[in-house]
């Protein structure tokens, strides 16, 4: 006799495949993701140009491979306390969708953690106290492992952070 | 063997187009851009079959076709005029200067192909 | 390549081709004016015929349509049958400005707008009802026309058939077939009897009886029955003679129609006889052609033999979609490139590589006697990167022509509508400069010519009374200097008027009453934004929005704008613009930790200073004494927000710039080299960014910003006193 398990096989690939991949990254205590489609590399720290009229968290721009791309201190941005940067920084390297065509963009973060796979479903709306990270730029929270992770939209990041729409500390 | 085809066009993209769906159906096909050069070909090499434009500069197509006709080795080989709709008189002058028969711009691919099997 | 992408290939082809066609078209149109020369309107006719076929072909059907019309009106130029006028000249110039747009729309994949088309057409339509005018019309020849002459064949009777010949061809059929007219009675055809009789000299034309039958037979069944009587001996045969008849019995409800298609290409060259073959008549043995083949044929009537399938009729133009605004179709992307300038490039490339490769072999086994040699092979590479750099540096370079080439049609259109005379002289359309320069100086150049007509160039009569010819004269000229292209656009009308300019700025503000301008000043204020002198507001170049966005566009470029006049005589505005955006010739300097590239062409020099030439006024505004004029001093470590080596002006030196006539010094720490640098973008990933103008990797890989010099001096001089200064 032979059962019919198609429909559960279904199931339970149509889950996998709505798993998507991040990238982790640690940020004093936090431990965040991003979307790892959006990553294009990881690189070390960098000689940083600074570029008067931009606000603090942006901290200049940096040569990557003939590129001119802005470089954003994340723990800057969202508001915890400066650390300097050294050798053992680390600075990721995106690539999003933008108003004038696509753009990179590198992100200074204190380590880079681990891949997770994690499914749509998995991820819990944000909170509604959530620091000075805006709202705009969570997409939500996952577990993983016993932590949590706070899983950030790079496109909307960068759009606050980097375009002429951000206000300038001047 | 693969069939011989001179297409004479001073289009490139007509002749490309023509080239592109002889070459597909397996014919060799030699572009010329116009009587001149179809002329010079034809005196020291043969083909099978001639597909010829009218208005062409340096020389019409139907002086290529009444030039060809008298060299030997094109006194047999099928020439064909491209015309369009409206010139009756073009497709007369065609068959008086020698050429075998013609094609009606505009032509989709499959006409070209059928018609060319009609005399290949 | 699969089917659609190699089609959609050839598609691109055909609109480029097309485009130079038009253009082609264009140019030759307007020489028909001074004098109408016959191979200048073949080629004009044939460049309409080709745009008209690969239209059909391609499917764009609407522009097929149009041009049709174009191509005939053309034709019957050029076979003599119409005069070329003024008139007739200018619909076919506008005709070629449609086609151009619904062909940018086709490229484009947006809907064709037909309106102008549907509204020429009107226009084309009623020229060509007129009278052609011109000589020998061999126009309207009868229909009806049968030349007996030799018969085709013993036995057969050419019945007279009407054929619905187009005008001029029986001047050309030498034997028309004898069709035998037919009434069908639809639906009741069981076959065809078809007499066939080529004549003898069927095969010159390699027209191959047997290849007709073929095509029958996929009709329907068929008998094939020859008929040898006219056979000769075989001594007197000539084998490239025809000399058989035959008579086809094709069975099947086929339509005279599609019969009739099979000898198309034999008609003119043949007798053939048609007899539809009903259910019931009884056909009988056939040996010999029938005499008389008038039992089958029931009654006469002119027929209409034609069977060519015109597929365009049936094309139903879609719907006139709301004109949306088209991208400018102009760049798409890509450069064609002289062979020759490939070639040299590559062979550039192939002397770096050996010269790489020899370097390279030092770095396996170092020997300090090899430092000479290693030495002579850096020099070399040098001097290989400098000579690839400058040969890339040449593909991008284009002839400026490309962008003069739209004013002879532009000056013809606009001198007619202002009823002005006006000559076009173009000098130096071979000078070349970079593409994207040459794009964007396109559209400053336009309106500084629409300018000249229409301001600077004065109506036949006032030059007459001001004795000067009636024909003005309007110059373009183009040519290197230094590492500048100059393009100057030059009139011979009536100047500026400087009392006018004067009073126009006092009353709008832009300068005080008692202010003493210099010439030159006085002139620039044209492009200050909002300023024109113009009586009323004419719709050819606009209230004078459009100089301060053309000295905008030229600055932008990296260049300057410059104008001399003399009242009377005319203008002349000088436009210097970099021969390339991609690489700057700049004076690197640094101010504090931070590196800065200031292009040398805004540098007029670096001073140090000394205190008693520093000065201040009202506490604000700091000033340098130089050259019996006072500079403002900028502060860039202020602006930036940089700690500079020291705030005391006097240990530092000061870099006096220009731009836009102003004069300006800026607050350095140190010049470093100078050298050339490639300029990158910092809006692509980042922003734009005030007081810079783009960035460039520094040699040791970090990166440098490069400043905005005219941008710089703009905002400072705005920022202190709060409105647009003149310097001093």
């Amino acid at each position: 006799m032979t059962v019919n398990t198609s429909a559960a096989d279904a199931t339970k690939e149509s889950a996998d495949s709505a798993k998507e991949q991040y990238l982790s990254f640690i940020l004093g205590r936090e431990e965040y993701g991003v979307d790892i489609k959006k990553v294009q590399e990881i690189k070390g720290w960098d000689t940083v140009t600074r570029v008067p009229y931009s606000p603090p968290h942006v901290l200049g721009v940096i040569n990557l491979r003939g590129s001119i791309v802005p470089v954003i201190d994340l723990r800057i941005r969202f508001g915890l306390e400066r650390v300097p940067h050294d050798a053992t920084t680390v600075i990721i390297v995106v690539h999003v969708p933008g108003d004038r065509g696509e753009r990179t963009v590198g992100m200074v973060v204190d380590a880079v953690s681990d891949v997770y796979n994690i499914a749509a479903e998995h991820i819990l709306p944000p909170p509604d106290a959530l620091g000075s990270i805006e709202k705009v730029f969570v997409r939500g929270l996952a577990c993983q492992d016993g932590k949590m992770l706070i899983l950030l939209d790079v496109d909307g990041l960068v759009v606050a952070s980097v375009s002429d729409a951000a206000k300038a500390a001047a | 063997m693969a069939a011989t085809i001179l297409a004479v066009d001073d289009s490139a993209s007509m002749r490309q187009m023509v080239s592109f769906t002889l070459k597909h159906a397996g014919y060799i096909v030699v572009e010329a851009v116009d009587g001149v050069e179809a002329l010079e070909y034809a005196r020291s090499n043969a083909v099978n079959l001639v597909l010829t434009d009218v208005n062409m500069p340096r020389m019409d197509g139907i002086t290529l076709v009444r030039e060809l006709r008298q060299l030997n080795d094109y006194k047999f080989v099928p020439m064909l005029v491209l015309t369009t709709e409206a010139g009756q008189d073009k497709k007369m002058e065609g068959k008086q200067a020698g050429a075998t028969g013609w094609l009606v711009k505009p032509f989709n691919p499959e006409k070209l192909l059928a018609t060319i099997a009609k005399v290949l | 390549m699969s089917l659609d992408l190699e089609m959609e290939e050839i598609v691109k082809v055909f609109f480029e081709e097309s485009f130079e066609g038009l253009d082609a078209m264009e140019s030759g149109l307007l020489t028909l004016d001074s004098h109408a020369d016959r191979e200048t309107i073949n080629t004009i006719f044939r460049a309409a015929h080709s745009i008209k076929g690969g239209a059909g072909t391609f499917g764009f059907l609407e522009i097929s349509q149009f041009t049709h019309s174009v191509e005939t009106l053309l034709d019957e130029m050029r076979n003599g049958m119409r005069a070329v006028t003024p008139d007739a000249v200018q619909v076919l110039l506008q005709s070629v400005d449609v086609i151009r747009e619904m062909t940018q729309s086709a490229q484009a994949k947006q809907p064709i707008v037909t309106v102008g088309a549907d509204a020429l057409s009107g226009e084309l339509a009623r020229i060509l009802a007129q009278k052609g005018g011109a000589a020998a019309a061999t126009a309207a020849v009868s229909g009806a026309e049968t030349t007996a002459g030799a018969g085709p064949a013993p036995g057969a009777n050419p019945a007279a058939g009407a054929d619905a010949a187009a005008p001029g061809a029986a001047a050309v059929r030498s034997k028309p077939a004898a069709v035998v007219p037919i009434i069908i009675a639809p639906g009741s055809i069981e076959g065809w009897r078809i007499t066939f009789t080529p004549e003898p000299t069927l095969f010159k034309t390699c027209n191959d009886p047997l290849r007709i039958f073929h095509e029958l037979a996929t009709l329907g069944p068929l008998e094939v029955i020859p008929h040898v009587k006219a056979l000769p001996s075989l001594e007197a045969m000539d084998p490239t003679l025809c000399y058989l008849s035959w008579t086809l019995v094709l069975r099947g409800h086929v339509e005279h129609a599609r019969i009739i298609e099979v000898f198309d290409w034999v008609e003119a060259v043949s007798t053939i006889i048609y007899e539809p073959l009903y259910l019931g008549g009884a056909i009988g043995e056939i040996q010999e052609p029938r005499g008389n083949p008038a039992p089958a044929a029931p009654s006469r009537k002119p027929a209409t033999a034609e069977v060519t399938a015109v597929a365009a009729a049936a094309a139903a133009v879609p719907p006139a979609a709301p004109a949306a605004a088209l991208k400018a179709a102009g760049d798409a992307g890509s450069i064609r490139v002289a062979t020759e300038k490939v070639d040299a490039l590559i062979n550039l490339v192939g002397e770096l590589v050996i010269t790489q490769s020899m370097l390279g072999r030092f770095s396996e086994k170092y020997d300090p006697a090899d430092l000479e040699a290693m030495r002579r092979g850096l020099i070399q590479l040098s001097r290989n990167t400098r000579e690839l750099q400058e040969s890339v540096m040449q593909i991008r370079m284009l002839p400026i022509g490309f962008s003069f080439n739209r004013f002879p049609r532009l000056v013809h259109d606009l001198s007619r509508k202002l009823g002005k005379k006006v000559e076009l002289k173009l000098c130096g359309e071979n000078t070349e400069l970079d593409k994207t320069v040459l794009e964007k100086i396109g559209d400053p150049l336009v309106h500084l010519v629409r300018n000249a007509l229409d301001h600077g160039m004065e109506m036949p009569e006032q030059r007459l009374a001001a004795g000067k010819s009636e024909t003005g004269t309007l110059e373009l000229n183009a040519f290197h200097e230094g590492g500048s292209i100059i393009v100057e656009v030059k009139d011979d009308g009536a100047g500026l008027n400087k009392a006018r300019i004067l009073a126009k700025a006092r009353e709008r503000g832009l300068i005080q009453e008692d202010e003493i301008l210099t010439d030159e000043q006085i002139y620039n204020l044209i492009f200050v934004a909002g300023f024109s002198t113009a009586d009323k507001v004419s719709d050819v170049s606009g209230r004078g929005v459009g100089m301060d966005v053309v000295r905008r566009n030229i600055n932008d470029l990296g260049g300057h704008v410059q104008i001399f006049s003399t009242e009377g005589l005319g203008s002349t505005i000088r436009i210097r613009l970099p021969l390339t955006l991609a690489i700057l010739e700049g004076q690197v300097l640094r101010v504090g930790k931070e590196i800065y590239v200031a292009s040398l062409v805004s540098i007029i020099e670096t001073v140090q200073p000394t205190r008693e030439r520093l000065s201040s006024v009202a506490g604000r505004a700091e000033l340098f004494n130089h050259r019996d004029s006072y500079l403002p001093i900028i502060r860039l470590h202020d602006l930036f927000d940089i700690e500079p080596d020291s705030r005391d002006i006097a240990k530092g030196l000061l870099v006096v710039v220009e731009a836009d006539g102003r004069r300006a010094s800026i607050l350095v720490d140190e010049l470093l080299a100078q050298q050339q640098v490639v300029i990158k973008s910092l809006e692509t990933n980042f922003k734009q960014v005030p007081g810079l103008a783009g960035a460039t990797i520094h040699g040791d890989g970090t990166v440098a910003l490069i400043l905005d010099v005219p941008g710089l001096i703009t905002n400072f001089l705005e920022r202190q006193s709060g409105r647009v200064e003149l310097a001093a």
